[in-house]
């Protein structure tokens, strides 16, 4: 028997196992797979959570609950890879060998990254929605708070789903209007990059939400230190923002034992090829989903896409046969925009969001890069896709792996 | 878009920034530079190439990358070009704007 072998059970190691089992043969190949987690978050559901929309149970199932028969799951912390032994080690001291290795091990926040936001007033002034806890304790926050100044921040690019802090932005515009008290808050946005919006499609379509929203941007502010005594955020050129409540998206980084393993960029992220998503470390190393540097964006929905070229790569890696290069880093992501309203944006390594309807040209349902309620179910109706198909291994219709222009206008793009 | 600098056509964006790296000399930095007002200097060239080497090994930028590398700390290169380090130096390096995914 051969063993496949894959490191991380959230989002994209959960689809893998499930497209694997159904595409090698359980004569040949046993597939295990490890994490030390033992509950399956959805995660975009955190942007839900802390607004009181999405309960808490809406977003976490058991995480043995989607391993499909067949796969062996062995709940432990990983210490690291040894890559020239083709061989995994558990903290416990026990070894797992592989012929074929997955990387899945996704990305965390990193808030101890800058000086002074891990502190006494971490999750009591200053907040992240990126994880559980996070979300969580900005809902008991914000369901007493009495207004201020608000600062919706990022500390740096990249983050997993670059457009939750707009996201973010938009709904507790909603939620201070529906609560009565939005001539109590001051919300601004704060961003390393040169504006809420930077491509030059969704800066044309899109500046008026912040505008109508009443949402003040503070671009090109690259955060050094948080002074949590005097709640103010200084940036390097000196620049401070002060603040009441502060929601930042701290540094994202991959998994340390990515570190350990003795490989790994300055964040940890895996060196991984764009298109085949074999690993630069060694040929029978994949690697997936918000673990990679490639520079797609790390959402679910890339890790989605990404699935279903990595299941081909892995087949065509045993056969002998050279791998398919066909990974565009498509995207196709909802963001919702207060008030019941969402956007659709659906874009690759080099077509940027544009206007247009999805997933039938000309007809839609989902509007591209504009604002409609039918654009807000599909979200919603998404979380019911991921738990019941995404995370399962099942093709969404009409959904392609690859990136389709067909109902695009196109005509006046640059990029 | 094309625009012409030392003597030379090349393509750019709507936001100014060129859109072919090997489009790219050391003349049209230095124009490029002109117009953001920053007088060029050999520590300015060292992260140039830098971000060049990393943008061609299809490595994605970040100010805290940039201090990482240990080519110039965040701190110097905020003093190498004020107000929009990343920003202001991939434009000179002829490199695309720093962008998110909208």
């Amino acid at each position: 028997m051969k063993e496949l072998l894959i490191l991380g059970a959230g989002t994209s190691g959960t689809m893998m196992a499930n497209h694997l089992r159904h595409a090698l043969s359980k004569k040949e190949w046993n597939i295990t797979i490890i994490d030390q987690e033992k509950t399956h978050y959805y995660q975009p559901g955190f942007l839900f959570l802390p607004f009181d929309l999405y309960k808490t149970k809406q977003v976490k199932k058991s995480i043995d609950k989607f391993i499909p028969k067949g796969v062996k799951l062995i709940s432990e912390r990983i210490d690291r890879i040894d890559k020239d032994n083709d061989v995994v080690l558990l903290q416990n001291k026990a070894t797992v060998s592989y012929d074929i290795l997955i990387i899945a091990t996704g990305t965390n926040i990193a808030p101890q990254e800058i000086d002074g936001m891990l502190g006494e007033q971490w999750h009591k002034s200053i907040f992240d929605f990126y994880t559980y806890d996070g979300a969580k304790n900005l809902r008991n926050k914000l369901r007493t708070w009495k207004g201020g100044k608000l600062l919706v921040h990022i500390c740096e690019m990249p983050i997993k789903c670059p457009v939750a802090p707009l996201e973010f932005a938009f709904l507790a515009d909603s939620f201070f209007i529906n609560k009565g008290m939005r001539d109590k808050v001051d919300i601004s946005f704060v961003t390393p990059m040169s504006g809420a919006f930077t491509k030059p499609k969704a800066t044309e379509e899109l500046s008026y939400l912040l505008k109508q929203k009443n949402i003040e941007v503070i671009p090109d502010f690259n955060i050094e230190s948080v002074d949590a005594e005097n709640k103010k955020i200084v940036d390097y050129a000196g620049e401070e923002v002060e603040y009441d409540l502060l929601v930042t998206v701290p540094t994202n980084m991959g998994d340390s034992m990515v570190e350990r393993s003795g490989f790994g960029d300055e964040l940890n992220y895996v060196p991984t090829d764009k298109a085949t998503l074999q690993t630069k470390i060694k040929e029978n190393i994949f690697a997936i989903g918000d673990a990679t540097n490639i520079p797609a964006s790390k959402a679910g929905s890339v890790a989605h896409f990404e699935a279903e070229i990595l299941t081909e790569n892995i087949k065509r890696f045993i056969e002998g046969k050279p791998l398919k290069k066909e990974f565009d880093g498509h995207a196709n992501c909802f963001i919702e925009t207060g008030h019941g309203k969402a956007l659709l944006i659906d874009f690759n390594y080099t077509q940027e969001p544009v206007k247009g309807t999805f997933p039938f040209p000309g007809v839609g349902p989902l509007s591209l890069l504009k604002e409609t309620h039918m654009n807000h179910m599909g979200k919603l109706a998404f979380r019911w896709i991921y738990w019941n198909m995404l995370i399962k291994g099942k093709h969404i219709p009409f959904v392609s792996a690859t990136m389709s222009n067909a109902g695009k206008e196109l005509e006046e793009t640059t990029n | 878009m094309e625009k012409t600098y030392a003597g030379k056509t090349v393509n750019i964006s709507e936001q100014g920034y060129l859109t072919n790296l090997d489009q790219w000399d050391k003349n049209i930095g230095l124009e490029i530079a002109k117009e953001e007002d920053v007088q060029m200097t050999d520590r300015h060239w060292e992260v140039i190439e830098y971000l060049q080497d990393q943008y061609r090994k299809e490595v994605p930028l970040s100010i805290r990358k940039v201090g990482k590398s240990g080519v110039v700390s965040i701190k110097e290169f905020y003093q190498l070009f004020p107000k929009g380090p990343l920003k202001i130096s991939s434009r000179i390096s002829g490199i695309p704007k720093p962008v998110s995914c909208i």
